[in-house]
């Protein structure tokens, strides 16, 4: 606990909170460490380890940034926020940044007045189904009971989709993905709704992961990012940039392995070394220092790397690139040019 | 030889009580046999007992300790069981067992919420049982600085100057009351720790410290969880409820109008609010009234609001005890010429709180259970862990384990609660 709890209180009572906030960038340098707003837990995304270091692909979003704008990795704490503190916790000042699996909407946007830096995943609801129930289409659900998690925009999502198809369903609310779990084993619902991610991570721990199908059908766009407060806009190019930089440096073939001798010195390709500093001063245009790109990639690796690490093939939730591939191969991420 | 009838010269040896009425099988009659309902009742129970535990069991045994993921649980459970075993994985509790009490706590640091556990229980001890000696009293009333100190770590000169405003006070009371007289007196003990807190009290425990540093490694409240959490937050709340539930009870029975409307404004609103809105309150409202860049501790707000939440509660517990005293007590009291002060200490707080043990203990035990509502603002209590630990993709999946666990555990602690409760009660019982 910081110097007196009870100067706080006092500080609440007496003084008028009437002055001008500084940057973030500026209060992030001063206190010397990035306050990252991250899930209480999701797997693949973000979760403590038995030593209470924390991992995933939203906390590698975290380091990155803290790379960036202060040169270490490690310089960044992590907030744990539940689906319901999120948004105050951000709005309020308590954290710098929040990258939690957040969907990207309109009304998050413009109504909650924050910023969203970009997609560093596009995911999509889908519907997962016992084998049993020989249901080859989300159109046959009618009278399904479906579980899905309050407060979330897949509720939406998922009654837009009954009522657009005419057809009827009877909600089982739950809170969080274990409880879903749980009762779709148990069979107290028969389909269980939430993004396509979460379907497959969930799947993945059954002990028959065979018995189980995930319909075809995406039935809406979740593309999600992280996002800072509205009206800080230097703030929101630093996560922004340093979300395409990530993006830029696989598309270039920049890994976590050469980033050393990349960024040593002026290469070959002039787009490299302006990403990486050695060339133009776009650091310096963020009010970073030159390398800031360079550090955020040697944080993690570049964007392939992080999702490969995380949620990719090769780990237990085993998430192909798909959408969330280059463009060039195929998929949606296109960063737009460091010039 | 005259003509005596047959007369026994010596006792007939006991006989054993015929078989249906000893021991087992007499037992075994009365109480789960005595009628044909009860004989159904009884085989049906038997039966159910039987199929629950024939499930639960060889679930709790057939389980794998050693494993390093749920998948390995599971191939360990099936070559050692046999296939299609189900089996718990306790291999989980193995692996986050201390994560589960001390959450993100530095590993080596554990000593120091040990030693804080340890010294809680002594300083509890003379409050829980009146034969030890009453001096021990004087640590129960440092404990609870000495126990922030040793949790957070920092200076030690923070905590003893927190302790100052009190010392500060007693004095305040005795100055002004040997020259204004007793209401001063009061006002003065309440105003000057106050101010002494406001103003003074962290410039001093600074100025001391740059001259003599001495403390502990600071640990910041992030890295709290667990059950150090659960239990820091339960005996704040239950330790600081009770003094603060009789002074709300007292003043809502006061004659002093604007005392008593507090009283009853206060305890009537947060009764009148869920737990789970106080705690949205400490984790989101207040951020937006607080000027930007305090640093109001979470765990501290919510300590604060579960502790009004549980003192409202309290409050109206003891004040069921106060009703049902007789009119005479306090009528008594009057007539030996006590002060209002005296008759409560003495003759109506110790018999209304005794009539109230067992509604203040259940309250107690609420209030320690309501503790894991922490996880819905974000809070790593043992639930918000679990949470947790079944992100990491080697646990996913895993839940009866981890609650079954966090279950005992509790459980255990409120069982304790209330066979104390029982003790309690017995030894205070005067009636006949």
């Amino acid at each position: 606990m910081k110097k007196s709890t009870f100067i706080g209180t006092v500080a609440a009572a007496t003084l008028a909170a009437g002055f001008a906030a500084a940057g973030t960038l500026d209060e992030v340098k001063a206190k010397g460490f990035l306050q990252c707003g991250v899930s209480t837990g999701l797997a693949g995304f973000s979760n403590a380890d038995a030593n209470g270091e924390w991992n995933g692909f939203d906390v590698a979003f975290c380091r990155a940034v803290a790379a960036a704008v202060l040169g270490d990795s490690t310089a960044v704490k992590f907030t744990p926020t539940t689906g319901k503190t999120r948004f105050t916790a951000l709005a309020s000042g308590e954290i710098d940044i929040l990258a939690r699996n957040t969907t990207w909407t309109f009304s998050r946007d413009v109504d909650l007045k924050f910023s969203f830096v970009g997609v560093n995943y596009y995911d999509g609801q889908g519907f997962m189904v016992p084998k049993a129930l020989g249901v080859s289409s989300a159109k046959d659900l009618d009278t399904a009971t479906v579980c899905i998690q309050t407060g979330t925009t897949t509720e939406l999502n998922l009654a837009d989709f009954f009522r657009s198809n005419n057809i009827s369903y009877e909600p089982v609310p739950i809170e969080t993905n274990a409880e879903a779990q749980a009762q779709y084993l148990a069979g107290a619902c028969d389909v269980y709704t939430t993004d396509a991610s979460g379907l497959a991570a969930t799947r993945a721990t059954f002990e028959n992961p065979g018995d189980h199908i995930v319909l075809p059908e995406i039935i809406s766009k979740e593309p999600l990012g992280p996002l800072v407060r509205h009206g800080d806009d230097q703030w929101a190019d630093i996560a922004r940039w340093t979300l395409n930089a990530l993006i830029t440096a696989e598309e270039l073939g920049i890994t976590s392995a050469n980033i050393k001798d990349a960024a040593m010195s002026a290469g070959d390709n002039p787009e490299i070394n302006r990403l990486l500093g050695t060339e133009g001063n776009l650091g310096e245009m963020l009010g970073l220092s030159a390398d800031w790109a360079a550090n955020a990639v040697a944080a993690g690796g570049n964007y392939g790397e992080i999702f490969e690490r995380h949620i990719g093939e090769k780990t237990a939730i085993g998430i192909a690139r798909g959408l969330n591939a280059q463009w060039t191969n195929g998929g949606l991420l296109y960063s737009p040019p460091f010039r | 030889m005259s003509n005596i009838s047959y007369v026994r010269t010596e006792m007939l040896q006991e006989k054993a009580p015929p078989v249906t009425q000893t021991g087992i099988v007499k037992w075994v009659r009365e109480n789960l046999f005595s009628s044909v309902s009860n004989s159904v009742l009884t085989l049906l129970a038997l039966w159910l007992l039987y199929t629950l535990l024939s499930h639960v069991l060889p679930w709790v045994f057939q389980s794998s300790w050693s494993a390093n993921s749920l998948t390995e649980c599971r191939s360990a459970i099936a070559a050692a069981y046999g296939e299609g075993t189900h089996g718990a994985c306790w291999a989980v509790i193995r692996e986050r067992f201390f994560q589960l009490i001390y959450g993100f706590y530095p590993p080596e640091l554990y000593w120091r919420p040990n030693l804080a556990f340890i010294l809680m229980l002594v300083a509890l001890a003379p409050v829980l049982f009146d034969k030890l000696p009453r001096k021990m009293l004087w640590f129960s009333a440092v404990y609870p600085f000495l126990c922030f100190w040793l949790l957070w770590g920092g200076s030690i000169w923070l905590p003893l100057s927190i302790v100052a405003g009190f010392v500060l006070g007693g004095f305040a009371f005795k100055l002004i009351g040997a020259q204004f007289g007793n209401l001063f007196a009061t006002i003065g003990a309440f105003l000057v720790p106050i101010l002494w807190w406001m103003f003074a009290a962290s410039p001093v425990a600074s100025g001391i410290h740059s001259a003599i540093p001495l403390g502990l490694e600071a640990v910041e409240s992030a890295k709290f969880g667990g059950f150090l959490l659960s239990i820091l937050i339960g005996i704040t709340g239950i330790v600081l409820s009770l003094p603060i539930g009789i002074l709300l009870a007292l003043g809502r029975q006061s004659d002093l109008l604007i005392v008593k409307a507090i009283c009853v404004g206060f305890i009537e609103f947060i009764r009148g609010v869920p737990l789970i809105t106080l705690l949205f309150v400490a984790s989101v409202l207040l951020n937006y009234f607080l000027p930007p860049g305090t640093n109001f501790d979470l765990i501290l707000r919510v300590v604060i609001m579960v502790t009004l939440f549980a003192s409202a509660y309290m409050a109206e517990v003891i004040r069921g005890g106060l009703a049902a005293l007789p009119k005479g007590q306090y009528e008594g009291a009057d007539s030996l010429g006590l002060d209002f002060w005296q008759s409560t200490r003495l003759i109506i707080m110790p018999q209304a709180l005794k009539i109230s043990i067992p509604s203040i203990v259940s309250t107690f035990i609420g209030l320690f259970k309501d503790t894991t509502l922490v996880s819905i603002i974000g809070l790593f209590d043992p639930i918000g862990l679990s949470t947790n630990i079944r992100a990491d993709s080697a646990w996913n999946g895993i839940i009866w384990e981890l609650y079954g666990f966090i279950a005992i555990v509790f459980f255990i602690f409120c069982f304790s609660m209330s066979r104390y409760s029982m003790y309690l009660e017995n030894k205070l019982k005067t009636g006949h």
